[in-house]
């Protein structure tokens, strides 16, 4: 088994030069998760649209390996200006691939190199990190909202 | 005996990992097994196993002699001649909880607990929750810049007259010794209950107990040492242990049941509640003998080689940074290092690639990490039985993780 799965050069790049990383001073919402594998940490924090429905904008900051940072550059790159709904189905397509409950096909775009991560099974928290934070934002923000 | 003689021992080294031969650098986490552990503890299942202290038939007596017996080759091991301060846990974690549950009703609103920055979780935490509970003042020794513990914040600590100081006898990260003895005087001096964390200084250095000066407490874990996991040893000073109330009720602790109350077993029994880990005992036992065999000042030898190798070989890698002492001077062969523009992570999955077992995380010792301003290192942390070919391998592995770093600019 090679290194060639893990590391893609969209991965590569991505962690080298990440979207949207650094902070939202518009945010309305942020949180922050732990690996708790190896003590990285990853910050989302997001500006929603004033009824909830749509992404306006996303930032990601915190430090982590290179398959975190760039899984959460590509997530937010995904999901800026997307509606929520999207939002949450791409995160649980994602979910899904990466717990082998999925076809990889599902994935289109960049995302798709994330899916070599399958293969090194101890990494697979890394990618997920800022996905499962993401998700579990939003169900916050839903849940403030319904409360 | 030479490297590749004891290398035959540890039959975990003939493991393949991914196409390669396995180049095991996380003693530090756990130690690989000689066969006469694992040899050990199979006897004992086969043909001892029973319960110890409470049968009258002959396996019974078998099993307890075993298990007792451990107690004295301890006695042999740290040079000290009383079993009963020898008590069996599951762990150095075990151990240290026992202490902070123990001690906690010594603690009162006001006082001060110390320990210092270099702490694995194990020795930070209960002390950090048992000041918390108790309002006490929970004090931290830093380092110097050159990673040692800084001897004049310890003083200043120890004139805040604390009620335990509880430190680390050799660094899991940075890999170097303390000086216990000096530090313990100081702390003795002030008054304090003095523990010491020695998960790491048996496993890499030849010391008897009495050479760690006026502590109270010494505690460790078999599996580091080449015994079974799940087994912990806390020496502590008899009068020291007489002093403290029992941890946990139930099974070998106890004499005499009342219906109202209870008599408690006498020590070392008194601090062993419930059916210990009798097998596991055993083969740390075996573990006592195998290191006695090789010899200890041998391992000192071959381990101080290993750092000289080790530090000379990784401070050729452009942009690495080992976290430690660059001295050969009172270390162990445990490198942890940064390495410029790649995530520890990574490096951890790239060099598994090629067959190399390192760890790469904060070592159970965060606040450590946060002084450095980490969140993760890579730690490749030797033993005797490595050797300087095994180095090469994870010189060049580096430097090819580098490479694939490289791309994508």
């Amino acid at each position: 088994m090679g290194h060639d799965a893990l590391y893609k050069e969209i991965i590569l790049e991505h962690h080298k030069d990440p979207r949207n990383h650094g902070l939202l001073e518009s945010a309305t919402a942020s949180i922050t998760k732990h690996n708790p594998l190896c003590g990285d940490n990853v910050t989302v924090q997001i500006k929603l649209s004033p009824d909830n429905k749509t992404v306006d904008d996303i930032m990601f900051s915190g430090s982590g390996c290179s398959i975190s940072v760039a899984s959460a550059s590509i997530l937010t790159d995904d999901v800026k200006g997307q509606s929520v709904e999207k939002t949450l189905k791409l995160i649980e397509q994602f979910r899904g691939v990466m717990q082998g409950n999925e076809k990889p096909e599902v994935l289109e775009g960049d995302v798709e190199a994330l899916t070599g991560v399958r293969q090194f099974p101890v990494r697979i928290k890394c990618a997920l990190l800022a996905w499962t934070a993401l998700k579990e934002l939003i169900e916050n923000q839903n849940k403030e909202k319904s409360a | 005996m030479d490297a590749q003689k004891i290398r035959e021992q540890f039959p975990i080294l003939r493991e393949r990992v991914n196409g390669k031969a396995l180049v095991y650098f996380d003693n530090g986490a756990t130690h690989p097994k000689p066969t006469s552990v694992v040899d050990a503890e199979v006897k004992f299942y086969h043909h001892d196993n029973a319960n110890v202290h409470r049968g009258v038939h002959a396996l019974s007596q078998r099993a307890t002699d075993s298990y007792e017996g451990v107690r004295n080759k301890l006695c042999k091991f740290f040079g000290t001649n009383n079993t009963q301060e020898y008590i069996f846990s599951s762990g150095t974690t075990a151990s240290f909880n026992l202490l902070s549950t123990t001690l906690a009703p010594r603690v009162e609103a006001g006082d001060t607990i110390v320990v210092t920055r270099m702490e694995h979780h194990a020795n930070f935490v209960p002390w950090q929750q048992l000041a918390l509970s108790k309002k006490a003042k929970f004090e931290i020794v830093e380092l110097k810049s050159d990673f040692t513990l800084d001897r004049d914040h310890f003083k200043r600590a120890m004139a805040m007259k604390p009620k335990i100081v509880s430190f680390s006898a050799m660094s899991n990260v940075l890999g170097h010794k303390n000086p216990v003895s000096e530090l313990a005087t100081l702390a003795k001096q002030a008054g304090a209950i003095v523990l010491v964390d020695g998960a790491q200084l048996v496993a890499h250095d030849e010391f008897k107990i009495s050479d760690l000066g006026l502590i109270d407490a010494f505690v460790f874990s078999a599996h580091k040492i080449s015994g079974p996991t799940g087994v912990g040893v806390m020496w502590a000073r008899e009068e020291f242990l007489k002093s403290l109330p029992p941890y946990q009720f139930g099974g070998d602790m106890i004499t005499f049941v009342e219906d109202q109350s209870t008599i408690w077993n006498e020590l070392p029994w008194k601090f062993e509640a419930g059916t210990p880990n009798i097998a596991g005992v055993i083969g740390l036992g075996a573990a006592l003998d195998f290191m006695t065999e090789i010899g200890r000042g041998n391992i000192l030898k071959l381990e101080h080689e290993l750092v000289k190798q080790g530090l000379a070989k990784l401070k050729q890698v452009k942009g690495l940074k080992i976290l430690g002492s660059e001295s050969h001077e009172g270390r162990a062969p445990i490198f942890s290092f940064i390495l410029e523009g790649v995530h520890p992570h990574d490096i951890a999955t790239l060099l598994d690639l090629e067959g190399i077992a390192v760890r790469a995380g904060h070592h159970c010792a965060q606040p450590l990490l946060r002084h450095f301003n980490q969140t993760a290192t890579t730690r490749a942390s030797l033993s005797y039985y490595n050797t300087a070919a095994e180095l090469d391998v994870l010189v060049s592995a580096i430097e090819n993780a580098k490479k694939v770093f490289s791309r994508g600019t």
